[in-house]
């Protein structure tokens, strides 16, 4: 398939973390998450439930950041924290920081005592990821966002969800990181983070380069690429989604 | 002769006069959203100090740092949405100028305020477990089920406030109000949650004028709850205040900018726009609009 930018195939990835959640609300975060998880409503998982990143359920997914026609739900803050606790949610949050257990950070850089750089704060992070399942999309891979270890742990990995013990570990459920050069999930040895695929263009030397910790790879090291987009979600991304071309911001178009 | 209601119609100066210094004050809404900041820009001029601050937080939480009037905040997020970062926050947190931070996961607070306002000493939650926001704070414990499962859980502790300081869009003399907008944010716990509870509104009504264009689910906050009630129009500006008004991004823009920017730059922003009283900011506010036109 000619024509799909590295851009239209991380939407693609992001939409294949969302294909086997069934009917549950989908949480993007960010302008990427939010194009693949549209791109997934559309596709592979019809009924996934979407909202417009305020306040309201919407029964179509609009293009970005346009208004959607017909509401089917409202979710102010207070009940999102409800389904929170109920479970049926998979969130994509931003990472400042990911370490190769899978934990995020994006509350503080350095000593959280007096922050060298004071980020957002922990904002959902550690309810999300011991509550329900949780993956990240970081659209700069680089040494300092894939860390051996996080300065602070916002969002909670599997091995730190395991030694909180079993209300922690349960509903405990990272399930992949994606990139701009690849895909991950938490199943290395020991909870680690495995390279699942590269993205198209990219070899496992540049993005081993473009990490600050070690990297599962299972088997011979023969790693698959990522999929490319189908003809299908080319459309749906350059004439439905982002017809502005909104994502190339996040991932610039090479 | 029948009695009505108290008339709790009180100036923002009565509001602010009747704040004690290291008292416990909960800020409504959620970040850049439905702040009461014509309640926070007067506690900027007031001589008020070392506050706990309470907030999912936005400019409100950024000012009140950046005027030195925290001794100890807690927060979630500190955050303008359009703006990721609250310059003036992270200044503060990294120039170590807030003496003490409590850190929560965003549906912790909601626990906490939840517990006050249920006068509870602690609610159970999973949020937390595992996280440093357990490490970090140390006085937050855990609980055992005393149940077969055995779990243990976070107890947060009730955030309990001594003032709750609220914006919503319409109000009536008695404290009843409603909010127009998509979402009621928690400004009714953080009534509940505390001792004394001041509404802000956009225009305060009669009471049946609460229920004219509204229907009666956005009857959020009963008076039982609140102590007084203050006309702000444009109070909450910059954040939003929907469909009153959206946030002014431009000025926001210009806050962030000033905030971020060098000593001489804030001093300019709060010359221009915080060393007069609300009717000052106002007319600044207009001024800078139509320059910016």
């Amino acid at each position: 398939m000619t024509g799909a930018t590295r851009a239209d195939v991380c939407a693609a990835a992001i939409a294949d973390a969302f294909a086997d959640d069934g009917e549950i609300f989908a949480s993007p975060m960010g302008l990427l998450p939010m194009l693949g998880v549209r791109l997934c409503r559309l596709t592979q998982n019809p009924d996934l439930v979407i909202s417009d990143g305020e306040s309201l359920f919407l029964a179509s997914p609009p293009p970005l950041f346009a208004q959607g026609e017909v509401v089917e739900g409202w979710i102010p803050f207070r009940r999102v924290f409800d389904v929170v606790a109920y479970g049926k949610r998979h969130v994509m949050m931003g990472a400042t920081q990911v370490d190769r257990h899978g934990n995020q950070n994006i509350s503080a850089i350095g000593d959280f005592a007096r922050p060298k750089r004071q980020l957002l704060g922990s904002r959902g992070a550690p309810g999300n990821t011991v509550n329900n399942r949780t993956s990240y999309w970081v659209p700069n891979h680089s040494p300092r966002v894939f860390v051996e270890k996080v300065d602070v742990v916002s969002g909670v990995g599997p091995q730190r969800a395991n030694a909180a013990g079993r209300a922690a570990s349960r509903y405990n459920d990272i399930h992949r990181v994606v990139s701009n050069l690849a895909v991950f999930d938490v199943r290395g040895p020991g909870d680690t983070l495995r390279l699942l695929s590269v993205h198209p263009g990219v070899t496992l030397d540049e993005v081993r380069e473009a990490s600050g910790c070690d990297l599962h790879v299972d088997g011979d090291g023969a790693i698959p690429e990522t999929r490319l987009p189908t003809a299908e979600e080319l459309v749906l991304i350059n004439e439905v989604l982002d017809p502005k071309g909104l994502r190339f911001k996040e991932v610039p178009a090479a | 002769m029948t009695k009505g209601p108290r008339d709790k119609r009180m100036t923002i100066d009565q509001v602010v006069d009747s704040l004690e210094d290291g008292i416990t004050l909960g800020i409504g809404g959620w970040g850049p959203r439905r702040k009461p900041m014509a309640l926070v820009r007067a506690i900027l001029r007031s001589d008020l100090k070392e506050l706990t601050l309470v907030s999912w937080g936005g400019a409100d939480v950024g000012l009140l740092v950046r005027a030195g009037k925290v001794k100890k905040l807690v927060y979630a997020f500190v955050s303008l949405d359009s703006v990721p970062l609250e310059p003036n926050f992270q200044k503060a947190r990294q120039e170590g100028t807030i003496p003490e931070v409590v850190e929560l996961d965003e549906g912790m607070f909601q626990t906490g305020l939840r517990a006050a306002a249920q006068r509870l000493p602690f609610l159970p939650m999973r949020a937390g477990l595992g996280s440093d926001v357990l490490v970090n704070n140390p006085q937050i414990l855990t609980v055992t089920s005393p149940y077969a499962d055995g779990q243990e859980l976070v107890a947060v502790p009730a955030l309990e406030l001594d003032v709750a300081l609220v914006h919503l869009n319409r109000a009536d003399r008695h404290g009843n109000a409603t909010y127009l907008g998509p979402d009621p944010y928690f400004d009714d716990l953080f009534c509940m949650a505390a001792d004394r509870a001041y509404v802000s509104c956009e225009e305060i009504v009669d009471t049946a004028g609460l229920t004219v264009d509204a229907p009666v689910q956005r009857l959020l906050i009963s008076r039982m709850m609140v102590d007084g009630v203050v006309e702000t129009p444009n109070g909450a500006h910059f954040t939003t205040c929907t469909p009153d008004y959206e946030r002014d991004e431009r000025f926001q823009r210009a806050y962030a900018a000033a905030a971020g920017g060098s000593d001489e730059e804030w001093a300019a922003f709060e010359e221009r726009f915080l060393s007069g009283d609300e009717a000052a900011y106002q007319a600044a506010v207009r001024a800078f609009a139509e320059e910016q036109s």
